[in-house]
């Protein structure tokens, strides 16, 4: 297990763990309530599974009345608390304390309201996000935002860390497809903001909690946005000779007023790695990969795609492939998919990093990652939301040799800080939680994070709910900010990545 | 109340003792020295919008208006920076030579305020977070803000989000700004996600016999593959026949019986697939050629305008009540409007504009408790000169009014900024 600084232990709270677990038992069922150590072991750690940390205890609740109970009693009593949803985020937001209750919103696993008419699902957080779209899709609905881990993540984490997807440029994240929360605050107060109605007046409190890695309260409920599946979705997949070929061809179809439903730019070290993994048939010599999504009605994605097609020729693409029936088009998908299982096929570990970037300087990025990587003498494969600028460099390496990991968690962070030069953010969507949490301040100083903490304050005065997560605690910007898998063994291997 | 104070700054004042900061440093040491001396100060842009909301508790006003101009625009980036108080007029333009817009449609309360066009500032319309026609498919003001920078109520210069659109760095603090009406920060910079423009549009408008059929038509438009970009119920109220001269002067078009109730919605694209979903539309609306009549490109647009100006409401004298809720609940409320109050119908049959011809509040009151009962919420947009505030112009609940009340705290303990022009005590 890595080090990391956590919050000074309450050993009072760890001394009177009998009693907390006696009365937790009599907030919900006593068999929602998991004290035992192999009991626990599950839930040591979120899919940042290099750090793990044993809670005080599991508890389950039920219903929200249960979890207003269980806060309220942590509240008076200061016992602090994790909250997890499915515990598969990337940046170890659910990470337990050891003398926290890790709060499991497992049991809130139903779909309560499916309403056509108002086009939005009522639903508990629990609920896969691919859930909410298979309760749908028979009436041709579908839930837009689709992180890559949809068969798993719930959609109260997706609330908690403003999860995103390959469709956000034109389809938005999380927060632009929900319509209400129920949360309960850390001293038990249960709390409605939004409903089935768009904009809710006054101040956003919804677009505050969303996003805020369960440290402002725990979502109970979620009412989310339904939009009417596409009549037609093509894809094109396109090969450039140089990177900057790539880069360019895929501003332009920004630029030209195209706004495709996804974008996705890989390059040659993972056209190999995936092509080999997973034989999607790629386009091996080609230095850089395109991969454009249009949907909308027949004619109008017909028409996009010509446009596409005009602009990659304009920019010298070396190979170009339009998807003719569904099938082919999911065959494109099927190599980026499996982008990070391949790069664990190559090594012994990968680090995944999580940055964003303006899409003009992709090539910049890349250049900049590729002189790092012969200064550090790891291989690194890239992959690009190129459609929202979302970048995800893996880093090879073997994590038994100390000092290859030393080198790889530089690497790492200095691949953070070239975002932020380049005018982009540390994380597009995995989460800051305790990951990135000392690289907060690359991009805030310190009037920026104290406001922040001042609003945390100002919900949960006791500093109860989630601590330790988000913002730093070491007060220095320490090499952090990277996902880390072991011999391929990332919590939910069969999760696809992207 | 506390009374005017001197600051101790070079800070220009006009003659009616308004503050103009002309930077955010200036803006930042005005409000340090308010904070220190607990002296509130109203914020204003270009005053286009100040008239909504209740009046602030402040001794002093400062504008933000020297606040302006465009600092960076990347359109192959799809982003705008802009400092705060730049007109909207002025973004427009510049993203129109690059054959962009802002795609939440902004509305010009200009029309309804004093007959003329005036759609302020992007500061202002952050603040409100209204969006035009298009919200039900692109998203509100709030969707499309994907930074900012500001100064909170004790001087500090604070800022969040940035220039790319997957961000997920800390609180997303760019929403809880948007609607806020001025009460969290003073802002200096706005980034705004920019969309390309459609090549054209045609608008559809479709005669219903009874609500029941509107609904009907608005579930199915907002149920289809074919996307509307815009769809507008405008009631006949014969029974009113200034609001029928009105609204027959605004919606004179060649090819639109304004006389008569009807209900117009947008589509948007290239010419080819404008055809192919107006036709995939008729088809599950199951409308023939005679029920329709439609509005070319040259038609289309300023009938657009004149919606999102809220033209039919122009000078209204009376209180103008903006009320959204859930469209199921849409024909209940048709009805209960019908030759009682004039209004229209926008977002796809969740937004009702309304005019409330009352000296009472009674009434008010009487449409509050529907919008709450039906799971929304309504905004007295503009009051009539003899309200008296005794009904609440905004919707809030006690839980997130003690919630609001924290969060306004976090940004202004001292209730510097817009003291009460939200809600009292915030």
């Amino acid at each position: 297990m890595s080090e990391i600084a956590l919050p000074k232990i309450d050993s009072s709270i760890l001394n009177r763990k009998s009693e907390i677990v006696k009365k937790l038992s009599k907030l919900t069922n006593i068999e929602n309530v998991l004290s035992e150590a192999d009991e626990l072991r599950p839930y040591e750690t979120d899919a940042l599974s290099v750090y793990t940390q044993t809670p005080l205890a599991v508890v389950l609740p039920e219903n929200t009345e249960e979890v207003s109970e269980i806060l309220k009693y942590c509240h008076s009593e200061n016992i602090k608390v994790v909250p997890r949803g499915a515990g598969t985020g990337l940046s170890g937001g659910a990470l337990p304390l050891q003398d926290a209750i890790l709060l499991g919103l497992g049991k809130f696993n139903k779909i309560l309201e499916i309403d056509y008419e108002n086009k939005c699902v009522v639903t508990q957080p629990g609920v896969t996000n691919l859930g909410i779209t298979h309760a749908v899709q028979h009436k041709g609905f579908y839930y837009a935002p689709d992180p890559s881990s949809q068969l798993a993540c719930s959609i109260g984490g997706n609330v908690a860390e403003n999860s995103g997807g390959v469709h956000s440029l034109k389809y938005g994240t999380t927060t632009n497809n929900i319509l209400g929360v129920q949360m309960v605050m850390m001293d038990g107060t249960i709390c409605r903001f939004g409903g089935k109605s768009f904009d809710q007046e006054g101040y956003d409190l919804m677009g505050l909690i969303c996003g805020s890695e369960g440290l402002l309260g725990v979502v109970t409920e979620v009412t989310v946005k339904i939009l009417k599946t596409p009549e037609v979705v093509r894809a094109a997949l396109i090969g450039f000779p140089s990177i900057k070929e790539g880069g360019d061809a895929a501003s332009e179809i920004i630029s030209s007023g195209i706004v495709p439903a996804g974008m996705e730019i890989m390059d040659k070290a993972l056209i190999e790695a995936t092509d080999n993994f997973s034989k999607a048939g790629y386009p091996r010599d080609a230095e850089l990969l395109l991969i454009v999504e249009l949907d909308g009605t027949e004619s109008e994605v017909n028409e996009l795609i010509k446009k596409v097609e005009v602009i990659c020729k304009k920019n010298n693409c070396s190979s170009l492939k339009l998807s003719n029936s569904e099938k082919e088009r999911l065959s494109f998908w099927a190599g980026r998919k499996a982008a990070f299982p391949a790069c664990g096929a190559m090594a012994p570990d990968y680090y995944c990093m999580d940055g964003s970037i303006p899409r003009g300087k992709l090539a910049e990025a890349l250049l900049e990652i590729k002189k790092l990587s012969e200064k550090y003498e790891l291989p690194v494969a890239n992959c690009f939301h190129a459609g929202d600028g979302n970048l995800h460099p893996l880093i090879m390496f073997d994590g038994n040799d100390k000092e290859q990991l030393r080198k790889t968690e530089e690497f790492g962070s200095e691949i953070l800080k070239t975002c932020v030069r380049l005018g982009g953010v540390i994380t597009g969507e995995h989460g800051v939680g305790i990951e990135k949490r000392e690289l907060m301040c690359e991009m805030f100083n310190d009037n920026d994070i104290q406001q922040q903490l001042s609003i945390k304050k100002s919900l949960d005065e006791k500093n109860l709910l989630n601590p330790g997560k988000v913002y730093p605690i070491l007060r220095k910007c320490a090499e952090e900010g990277r996902v880390h898998v072991h011999k391929n063994k990332d919590k939910f291997p069969d999760l696809p990545r992207f | 109340m506390s009374t005017k104070i001197k600051i101790n700054s070079q800070i220009f004042q006009d003659s009616n003792n308004i503050y103009y900061p002309k930077d955010e440093s200036e803006v930042s040491d005005l409000i340090r020295e308010l904070y220190k001396q607990d002296s509130p100060t109203e914020i204003i842009g270009n005053n286009s919008k100040s008239f909504i909301g209740n009046k602030t508790q402040s001794a002093n006003t400062t504008s933000l208006s020297k606040i302006s101009g465009i600092i960076d625009y990347r359109p192959e980036e799809l982003y705008i920076k802009v400092k705060a108080c730049t007109p909207i007029n002025e973004i427009e333009q510049v993203l129109s030579e690059n054959n962009q817009e802002l795609a939440f449609e902004p509305i010009d309360f200009g029309y309804i305020k004093e007959g003329k066009s005036n759609k302020g500032t992007i500061a202002g319309y952050l603040s409100c977070n209204y969006a035009g026609s298009r919200r039900f498919k692109v998203g509100s003001v709030r969707d499309h803000v994907l930074g900012f920078k500001g100064v909170n109520g004790k001087g500090d210069i604070i800022k969040s989000g940035g220039t790319v659109v997957k961000n997920v760095t800390g609180y997303d603090l760019s929403k809880l700004i948007a609607g806020s009406f001025g009460t969290l920060v003073a802002l200096t910079e706005i980034i705004l996600k920019v969309l390309p423009k459609k090549d054209s549009s045609k608008t559809v408008i479709i005669y219903p016999s009874n609500f029941e059929q509107i609904y009907d038509f608005f579930n199915k438009l907002s149920s289809s593959s074919s996307e509307i970009s815009g769809a507008v119920f405008v009631p006949e109220q014969s029974k009113d026949k200034d609001f029928v001269t009105k609204k027959n002067s605004v919606f004179k078009f060649n090819d639109l019986k304004s006389n008569i109730s009807f209900i117009a919605f947008r589509v948007e694209g290239d010419k080819i697939s404008i055809e192919e979903k107006i036709n995939n539309l008729k088809k599950e609306l199951k409308l023939s050629n005679s029920d329709i009549s439609t509005l070319d490109v040259y038609q289309s647009e300023p009938f657009w305008k004149k919606v999102n100006n809220l033209e039919i409401f122009e000078k209204t004298e009376h209180n103008l009540i903006r009320m959204v809720i859930p469209p199921a609940n849409g024909s209940k409320l048709c009805k209960h409007l019908e030759n009682n109050h004039n209004y229209f119908v926008d977002w796809c049959g969740s937004l009702f504009w309304i005019e409330v011809n009352s000296k009472k509040e009674e009434k008010i009151k009487d449409l509050k408790k529907m919008a709450k009962d039906f799971g929304g919420y309504l905004t007295v947009i503009k009051t009539s000169s003899e309200y008296d505030y005794g009904e609440a112009i905004f919707t809030v609940d006690k839980v997130r009014l003690m919630i609001s009340e924290k969060v306004k705290q976090s940004f202004d303990p001292k209730r510097i900024l817009n003291p009460g022009k939200m809600y009292r005590g915030v």
